[in-house]
């Protein structure tokens, strides 16, 4: 295997290479942020993760740090100054690819060299060994759509490598793979940067994928939601005990699955054991309803029963061969209803949440539907509304609004589309897409059992 | 890849020739532009002139389309590329798109005669802005829609990798366009020979000018009752049409096939035998690395910025600050484009202002007439493609044989058409308003059609196994299942259509046949006797409710009924 010998250091020892100060970012005056006051900080040799839910800001993060969006507050450090604009430091691994379907692999990688002083023949060779080295080698003249995820991926960081950045960035690099490809390709790249084979000195990585952070990166950061902030920086497995499954890189999954599946709590409760009580962040008006679709929800509670009601997050992620973020979605819906206990790094079904696997459709509804009232502080909002509304019927715009107080705009929008999911399960209310409108289901007036559930 | 087997040397030979043709028909044709202009062309009837203009209609149509294609290309670019520039522009698309074109010639024949003092080149130049009008708008939407969806990453890794403005454009916004604009090009082409007739005479006043071609012919022809003739230019232009299709816009087609965004491939690419012969051509091999290649890669070098060295971090002062000059003459210039606009706005307010209440209610009356006839024409072609597109669409076997067929006749632009149809219909009473609205009919019914069999191809099998099961037939079938399912498409078809049946109108209202001028009641009469008699005001009136109506209905009816057929009815 080739390698790319790294050019020789830029950044004044003791500098971070790139960091993020007091970045805040909001689309609209009245919205939420989608990011609020983080600070990041990249240093030579280092690999960070971050890591957290959908809806946390991390790939926004990422685009600020490449100067591809501007902060609405703060600034992006290269070498401790100030920058704007697209940081000529970073090359991106993008999620989908991000390959030119009409250029073949070659052109794709020769890409990041067209803007370089480099004559055409020393572009060729350079893209040939950058080829080489992510083992690409017989497909220079192959178009991506002749290629397999996990190849059409290889491009994606040959072309990203060939430019020497100094930072790397890799955005959720594996996830549009299948497991095993994934699984492959991560290899792959943990061991071109141990043996310092990549011709970059740093590296950043989204992901939402906890075993992964914990298996590449030397430091992890884990995002909050609504709005978008870094809950927590935890320290990496030493890189040698990263292989496998050793009991450091278990310990260090398990804490940060604590971490995620509680986040309405401080994550310092799940560093040492807890001896005090833990704290709540302050309530919101709302709390985010997890993107839960209700067959995977009713689908989990009776494969949980199944099995007895109780089992690790560790098991489930492996048996039911889900995403790590799908699942912590799952567990936190459960917890939310009252359907659920996390313990422990353990799931463990209430009486309730069994009763609701056991009973027939119907009661099924009922049991959703009075859980929904009590716990779902958006739910009770939305009712209540339809309620007070002499026609008993609300216009979507009025709800988004509400929600926008809360929530930035793309998490408002999917809030309230889970929101009208559930509720239209629950039978609480119907909402009639074309015209916009919400209207309060009459044959399931919610007035007895919304007060029996108080 | 399969391995290509090299074409036999007689491609190269005919590559030759047509080359050199192409080359004597345009200076021939050139040589005719310094003349001066002629009140009343000869236009000779014999069937050997037929193939000379022929070559002269088609490189009118050519030199217009290119000029649309680069104005279409620049201005979508301005509009994807500016949020400002966006909100003005797109606008004002919409509304170029409405306004009747014909309103127009008059002036721009007028102001190009003038321009180059009784040229002919002057009255050529007003036949090609005329094409022009009718080729450039969907282009310029089909490529504006394309920058629109260029995937998000893509666009950053450009910008990741400093690819430039220049590059930028050429690696990943032209090629994101290809498909949208070649479809596109076809449609634009099929616009620019329903105005094939129109563009190659104008009347002024009491004089009426003719330039050679395919068009005056067949005009030339109705008007002297020749039907021999009539029916050699229809043939040649037929003849032109498929051959135009198989050489140009087939190839084109399935190598466009390439630029498809799906990352996947995909079974069923369009195939051209003509595009495999040209691929294995040694001369086309012999230009795109001599010539081609070459070019670009200069063009390449001159249009990027500087390069940088490999791994450097500029220092941000190196960045010039946008310049206060350029910023200053942006504004001038801006400034001035708005108080034209405004003027022109103001003077045509004057000289509508004045027209009288009588004339207004003339002008009312007009558009009332015209409405009636566009919704009749569009209820007659809903009523036949309707069912004929959903059998051929559901019928694989017949949609194979019976498509190529409805493509050619669909080519023949109904206005080439017209004079026969005048012929059999002026006899009857109320003739010309049979006539003007089986021209309507003629000029879009094969819109709704294709839609129609496009959306009753694109029904789920397993949609139609499901209404088998359930044993739903006869008209319940149509309701829950056909009707629902080519909803979207068959909205899409009628957009066009109407677009086109008014356009048709003024054609179709006004006509002179066999020497005898003949008009019914409607807005394009009113426009096309207005431009006949130069009278402005009216002209000016006619033209703006015109273009207000179908602004409206575009955005009353159309636009509502096309965000529903998304919103419930799409399939996917």
């Amino acid at each position: 295997m080739a390698t790319i010998v790294a050019p020789p250091p830029t950044a004044e020892p003791g500098t971070a290479l790139l960091a993020a100060r007091d970045v805040r970012k909001y689309y609209g005056d009245d919205q939420a942020p989608v990011l609020d006051r983080v600070n990041v900080d990249l240093a030579e040799g280092e690999f960070v993760a971050l890591l957290g839910p959908s809806g946390s800001g991390k790939s926004t993060l990422l685009r600020i740090l490449a100067g591809l969006m501007e902060p609405s507050e703060g600034e992006v450090l290269v070498h401790g100054q100030p920058w704007r604009g697209p940081n000529p430091q970073v090359a991106i691994v993008f999620q989908s690819f991000a390959l030119f379907p009409w250029l073949t692999v070659l052109q794709n990688v020769e890409l990041g060299l067209l803007a370089t002083t480099l004559s055409e023949e020393e572009r060729r060779a350079r893209a040939l060994k950058a080829i080489d080295l992510i083992g690409l080698d017989g497909f220079e003249e192959a178009f991506p759509k002749e290629l397999s995820g996990g190849m059409k991926q290889r491009v994606g960081f040959a072309r990203a490598l060939v430019v020497q950045p100094e930072v790397l960035f890799l955005d959720e690099p594996f996830s549009a793979l299948d497991v095993l490809t994934a699984e492959h390709l991560r290899a792959e790249l943990q061991q071109l940067w141990q043996d310092r084979s990549l011709p970059t000195r740093a590296m950043l990585m989204v992901t939402h994928n906890i075993d992964e952070a914990v298996t590449l990166a030397d430091r992890i950061l884990v995002f909050g939601a609504n709005p978008g902030h870094v809950r927590v920086e935890l320290r990496g497995v030493p890189a040698e005990q990263r292989k496998g499954s050793g009991a450091a890189h278990t310990r260090l999954v398990e804490t940060i699955y604590r971490i995620m599946t509680n986040p309405e709590e401080d994550p310092a409760t799940f560093l040492e054991p807890p001896k005090r009580a833990p704290r709540r962040r302050a309530k919101r008006r709302y709390q985010a309803i997890p993107d839960v679709g209700l067959d995977d929800l009713s689908g989990f509670v009776q494969f949980l029963s199944g099995i007895g009601g109780r089992a690790s997050l560790h098991e489930l992620s492996r048996d039911l061969q889900m995403r790590h973020d799908d699942l912590l979605a799952l567990v936190e819906a459960m917890d939310l209803l009252g359907f659920a206990d996390v313990q422990e790094r353990h799931v463990i079904l209430t009486p309730l949440g069994q009763r609701f696997a056991e009973v027939e459709l119907d009661e099924e509804k009922a049991i959703f539907r009075a859980a929904a009232l009590e716990h779902v502080s958006l739910m009770r909002y939305v009712v209540g509304a339809l309620e007070d509304a002499p026609s008993h019927t609300v216009q979507d715009t009025q709800v988004l609004e509400e929600l926008e107080h809360a929530f930035s705009g793309e998490e408002a929008r999917r809030q309230f589309e889970t929101m009208v999911d559930w509720g239209r399960y629950a039978e609480l209310f119907t909402y009639d897409t074309s015209a916009g409108e919400l209207r309060l289901d009459e044959e399931h007036r919610p007035g007895a059992e919304a007060a029996e559930a108080e | 890849m399969l391995p290509r087997p090299a074409a036999p040397k007689w491609v190269d030979v005919l590559m030759l020739c047509a080359v050199a043709a192409v080359g004597y028909g345009v200076t021939h044709a050139a040589t005719r532009w310094g003349q001066p202009i002629a009140s009343g062309v000869q236009v000779d009837l014999s069937p050997w002139r037929l193939p000379v203009y022929a070559g002269l209609s088609t490189l009118r149509m050519a030199v217009a389309y290119v000029i649309s294609l680069v104005f279409a290309v620049a201005y979508a670019r301005a509009a994807a590329h500016n949020r400002m520039a966006e909100r003005f522009l797109l606008p004002l698309l919409d509304i170029l798109q409405s306004v009747p074109i014909l309103s127009f010639m008059p002036g721009v024949v007028l102001g190009l005669a003038a321009l180059f003092h009784g040229r002919t080149i002057g009255l050529e130049l007003a036949a090609v802005v005329l094409i022009f009008t009718s080729q450039a708008w969907n282009l310029a939407f089909g490529f504006h829609q394309a920058l629109l969806t260029i995937p998000r990453e893509l666009g950053e890794a450009s910008t990741v990798y400093r690819l430039g403005a220049w590059r930028r454009f050429l690696r990943l916004e032209l090629p994101s366009g290809v498909i949208p604009l070649v479809a596109n090009s076809m449609m634009s082409w099929a616009g620019g020979w329903f105005f094939l007739m129109a563009s190659e005479q104008f009347t002024l006043g009491n004089d009426s000018y003719r330039l050679q071609g395919l068009g005056s012919y067949l005009a030339q022809a109705a008007e002297t009752g020749n039907l021999g003739a009539m029916a050699l230019g229809l043939l040649t232009l037929v003849v032109v049409i498929v051959l135009l299709d198989q050489l140009l816009w087939r190839p084109l087609l399935a190598w466009s096939d390439r630029f498809k965004l799906e990352q996947a491939g995909s079974g069923d690419a369009p195939q051209s035998a003509v595009l495999d012969a040209l691929r294995g051509s040694d001369l086309v091999e012999w230009i795109s690395r001599r010539v081609v290649q070459p070019v670009g890669r200069w063009l390449d070098e001159r249009l990027s910025p500087p390069r940088v060295p490999l791994g450097t971090l500029p220092s941000m002062t190196e960045d010039p600050p946008p310049s206060r000059a350029w910023a200053v003459v942006r504004m001038v210039v801006l400034a001035a484009l708005l108080g034209i606009v405004l003027w022109g706005a103001l003077s045509a307010l004057h000289v509508v202002v004045n027209l009288s209440p009588g004339e207004w209610g003339t002008v009312a009356i007009a558009a009332g007439a015209t409405l009636v006839r566009t919704l009749v024409a569009l209820a007659l072609a809903v009523a036949w493609t309707v069912p004929v597109g959903v059998w051929i669409g559901l019928n694989p076997k017949w949609s194979r044989r019976a498509q190529p067929i409805v493509q050619v006749i669909a080519s023949v632009p109904a206005t080439a058409l017209f004079p026969i149809l005048l012929l059999a219909l002026l006899a009857l009473p109320g003739g010309l308003n049979i006539a003007a609205v089986a021209l309507m009919l003629l000029g879009t019914q094969w819109y709704v059609l294709f839609n129609v069999i496009a959306g009753a191809t694109a029904i789920p099998s397993d949609l139609k196994e499901a209404a088998i099961t359930y044993r739903v037939s006869g008209w319940r079938r149509w309701k829950t299942l056909i009707l629902p399912a080519i909803f979207p498409y068959l909205v899409t078809g009628m957009i066009t259509a109407t677009g086109g049946a008014w356009n048709a109108s003024i054609v179709s209202e006004y006509v002179t046949f066999a020497g005898q001028k003949r008009s019914t009641v409607g807005l394009g009469a009113l426009i096309a006797q207005a431009a006949d008699q130069g009278h402005f005001a009216v002209l000016l009136a006619g033209t703006l409710v015109m273009a207000g109506i179908v602004i409206l209905l575009n955005r009353l009816v159309w636009r509502r009924l096309y965000a529903l057929a998304e919103s419930r009815y799409r399939l996917d």
